[in-house]
C-alpha cells in the first residue's frame, strides 16, 4: 500500500505542470479565494465602523474609527433579535431531527431491493422532483384547510422531506450495507425495525450527518417561509427578520411622498441603523460560518454521493 | 426472503399480502408518505385554482369556474413574456458560467502543487454557498448601497452625480450571474475536483508514456470523466429551467419595481400576484404554466440525454 503510494507520487512529479504555470494558477486562485471571502469582511468592518466615519467616508474597508455601538444596542435592546435567534434555533434543530429520521427510515423502506411496494414508493417520492403544484395550492391548503397561517410549525414542517435527499441517503444505504447483513439478520429473527435500528442506523451515521447538515443549515438560512406565513414578531425567523428590516427601509426611502414626511422620518430613525443591521447580519451568519469549517468534510464526502447516480 | 418469488395476485391481494408480510416497512415510509400527501400531492390537485374564481368561503372545489380565464388574462399582458424570457436567460446564462468556471477552477485547483494550499483556498471558495439569500442581498447593499463601497469610491474620484443602482437597469443581469456565480462556483467546482480525484491514475500514466501534454491529458480523459456528472447536472438544471431563484431576484435586488423590466421571474411574479394583489386564480395559473413547462422540460431533456449517453439518463 505504502510503496503504491510513494510510485503514485513520484508519478504526480513525473506528470506535474511547470512550475511557471503553478505560480500563475497559484496566485490566481489565492487571489479568486480572497475575493470571494471579502465581502463578507466588508460586511464585519461596517457593523463596528463609528457613525461618524460613516458619515464622512461612507462604507469602507478602512473605517476612520471603529467601535462597537452596533453590538452593544443590540444586546441592550435587541428583544427581536433574541426571539427570532430563540425561535431560529428551536425551529432549525426540531426540523433537522424529524426531517433527517423519516427521511433515513423511507430511505431504508427504498433500500429492500426485494420489498415489492419499493417501486410504488420510489415513484411517489420521485415524481414530486418532477411536477409539483406551485406556489399558491400549497399556501392556500396550509392558511386555509390546515390552519398553519403565522404558527411555529409552518416553520417547522415546511420542505421537511427532499426527494433528493431521500435518494442520496438511499444510495448511500445501498452502497454502504451489504444485503447479505440484512438476511443475516433476518435469519436470526430479527425485525425490520430492529433491522434498522440497530443495523441501518449505526451503520450510515457519516451518511446522516452529511444530510443532517445540509437540512441543518438549509433551515437555518431559510427566509422564504417567514416572509410567506408570519407576521408575529415572536416567531420571525433571523433571515426573515433581516429581509424585512431592508426592504421596509428601502421602501419608505424609496417613496419620498412618505420619506419626507414626519411620520416617514419617525418612522427611519426608528429603523436600525446601518451599522446595526450589518450586526445582525454578522450575528446571524457566525453559528455557520464557524460551524461549516468542521463539517467541510462532511460536505464534501455529501457531495460526492449525491453526485452517485440515484 | 420468500419475496423473492413474483407474488401473483390482483392488485388487491397483493398489496393486501404485502401489507401482512412487511407491515413494518409500510410502517416506516408512512411518516413521509403522508408528508408527501398533504404538503406536495395535495397542492398537485389544489392546480384547480388556475381555472377558478377562488373564494375562501367556498372552498377548493366550490369555487366559481372560470375556465381558461385566468390563462388568458395572464398571456393577454405583456408580464408572460417578460416573467418567461427572464427566468429561462437567466438559467441559461447560470448553467454555461457555472460549469465553465467550475470546470475550469476544478482542473486548476487539482493541479496546484501545493495540496494544502489548495484545500484552503477550496474551503474559502464554498463559503458563500452556506449563506442566506438574506445575508448576500446585505453584502450586495453594502457595495451598491446608497452608502456603498461602489458609491464611496465614484464619490472619491470627485464625481458629485451618484447613481441609485437599485433603479439602474442595465447593470442587473450582470450582476445577478455574477452574485449567483459568487455563491454557487466554488460548491460546483469542489464536486468536479472530488470526481477527478476518483479517476484511476493510470489513464494518466499511460497518456503520458504516449506523449500527451498536460493540456491533451484534460482533453482526452478527465473532461470525458466528468462528462457523465456534468450531463446529470444539465438534466437536473434543465428541469429547473423555468424556475426562478427567489432569493436573487426578489431578496437581492431588494423587490426594486424600477427593476422588473430586467429581474422579474415567474416565482417572484407569482409571489407578488398572491401576496400583494392577492390574485389567487392567475398566481395559480402562472405557477402552473411554469409546473408544466418545466415537467415537458425534463422529460424531453431525459430522453435526449437517453438517445446520447444511456449510461447518464436520469430515468
Amino acid at each position: 500500500m505504502k510503496k503504491k503510494e510513494r510510485e503514485s507520487n513520484s508519478f504526480a512529479k513525473i506528470n506535474r505542470i511547470k512550475p511557471a504555470t503553478n505560480a500563475v494558477f497559484t496566485s490566481v486562485m489565492s487571489v479568486v479565494a480572497v475575493a470571494t471571502v471579502i465581502p463578507v469582511v466588508l460586511v464585519f468592518i461596517i457593523s463596528i465602523t463609528s457613525s461618524e466615519s460613516l458619515t464622512r467616508r461612507g462604507f469602507s474597508f478602512f473605517p476612520l474609527s471603529v467601535n462597537t455601538v452596533a453590538y452593544d444596542n443590540l444586546f441592550k435592546s435587541g428583544s427581536q433579535l433574541v426571539d427570532s435567534y430563540l425561535v431560529t434555533i428551536e425551529v432549525t434543530l426540531l426540523h433537522t431531527f424529524v426531517s433527517v429520521m423519516i427521511m433515513t427510515m423511507y430511505a431504508y423502506v427504498l433500500a429492500q431491493q426485494r420489498f415489492p411496494a419499493r417501486k410504488f414508493y420510489t415513484f411517489v417520492v420521485f415524481f414530486t422532483m418532477l411536477f409539483s403544484g406551485g406556489l399558491v395550492p400549497s399556501y392556500i391548503i396550509n392558511v386555509n384547510v390546515l390552519h398553519l397561517y403565522d404558527t411555529f410549525w409552518i416553520l417547522v414542517l415546511s420542505s421537511m422531506v427532499s426527494a433528493f435527499n431521500i435518494i442520496v441517503l438511499r444510495t448511500f444505504i445501498t452502497t454502504t450495507i451489504p444485503i447479505d447483513l440484512f438476511d443475516a439478520a433476518q435469519i436470526d429473527g430479527a425485525t425490520e425495525f430492529t433491522i434498522f435500528l440497530d443495523i441501518v442506523l449505526p451503520l450510515s451515521k457519516a451518511g446522516l450527518a452529511t444530510i443532517g447538515l445540509f437540512v441543518l443549515v438549509g433551515k437555518w438560512n431559510e427566509w422564504f417561509t417567514g416572509m410567506l406565513y408570519i407576521d408575529n414578531p415572536k416567531l420571525i425567523p433571523l433571515q426573515t427578520m433581516l429581509t424585512r428590516i431592508q426592504q421596509k427601509i428601502d421602501f419608505i426611502k424609496n417613496n419620498s411622498s412618505i420619506a419626507s414626511t414626519p411620520d416617514g422620518i419617525a418612522m427611519l430613525k426608528s429603523m436600525p441603523s446601518e451599522q446595526t443591521r450589518m450586526a445582525i447580519l454578522v450575528l446571524s451568519t457566525v453559528p455557520i460560518l464557524f460551524a461549516y469549517p468542521f463539517f467541510q468534510r462532511y460536505f464534501i464526502q455529501g457531495m460526492t454521493i449525491g453526485s452517485v447516480k440515484g | 426472503m420468500e419475496a423473492v418469488k413474483k407474488t401473483k395476485g390482483s392488485f388487491l391481494q397483493r398489496w393486501a399480502l404485502s401489507f401482512r408480510k412487511h407491515w413494518r416497512l409500510h410502517v416506516l415510509a408512512l411518516p413521509v408518505l403522508i408528508y408527501l400527501i398533504i404538503f406536495n400531492y395535495a397542492p398537485m390537485f389544489g392546480v384547480v385554482l388556475a381555472f377558478e374564481k377562488y373564494s375562501v368561503v367556498k372552498g377548493f372545489f366550490g369555487s366559481e369556474w372560470v375556465g381558461m380565464k385566468n390563462f388568458e388574462f395572464l398571456f393577454a399582458t405583456t408580464d408572460a413574456w417578460r416573467i418567461t424570457r427572464n427566468t429561462v436567460l437567466y438559467n441559461i446564462a447560470f448553467i454555461i458560467v457555472t460549469t465553465i468556471l467550475s470546470v475550469l477552477l476544478a482542473l486548476v485547483l487539482n493541479e496546484m502543487y501545493m495540496k494544502r494550499l489548495s484545500k484552503t483556498i477550496q474551503t474559502m471558495m464554498i463559503m458563500p454557498y452556506f449563506l442566506s439569500m438574506s445575508v448576500v442581498a446585505i453584502i450586495v447593499y453594502a457595495f451598491i448601497g446608497p452608502n456603498g463601497v461602489v458609491n464611496s469610491i465614484i464619490r472619491a474620484s470627485g464625481q458629485r452625480a451618484l447613481t441609485n443602482w437599485y433603479i439602474y437597469k442595465p447593470l442587473w443581469p450582470f450582476l445577478l450571474v455574477f452574485v449567483h456565480s459568487w455563491k454557487g462556483v466554488g460548491y460546483t467546482a469542489i464536486v468536479y475536483v472530488a470526481s477527478i480525484s476518483g479517476i484511476s491514475q493510470e489513464y494518466y500514466e499511460a497518456a503520458v508514456l504516449d506523449g500527451a501534454t498536460k493540456l491533451q491529458q484534460a482533453r482526452y480523459i478527465t473532461l470525458p470523466h466528468l462528462k457523465h456528472i456534468i450531463v446529470i447536472m444539465l438534466i437536473l438544471n434543465m428541469g429547473g429551467m423555468f424556475k426562478g431563484d427567489m432569493g436573487l431576484s426578489y431578496n437581492v435586488t431588494q423587490n426594486s419595481g424600477a427593476l422588473y423590466e430586467v429581474t422579474d421571474v415567474i416565482d417572484t411574479y407569482v409571489y407578488r400576484a398572491l401576496k400583494t394583489l392577492g390574485n389567487t386564480g392567475m398566481s395559480t395559473a402562472a405557477g402552473l404554466y411554469q409546473s408544466v413547462v418545466g415537467f415537458v422540460m425534463i422529460l424531453i431533456s431525459n430522453k435526449i440525454v437517453r438517445r446520447v449517453d444511456e449510461e447518464s439518463a436520469l430515468f
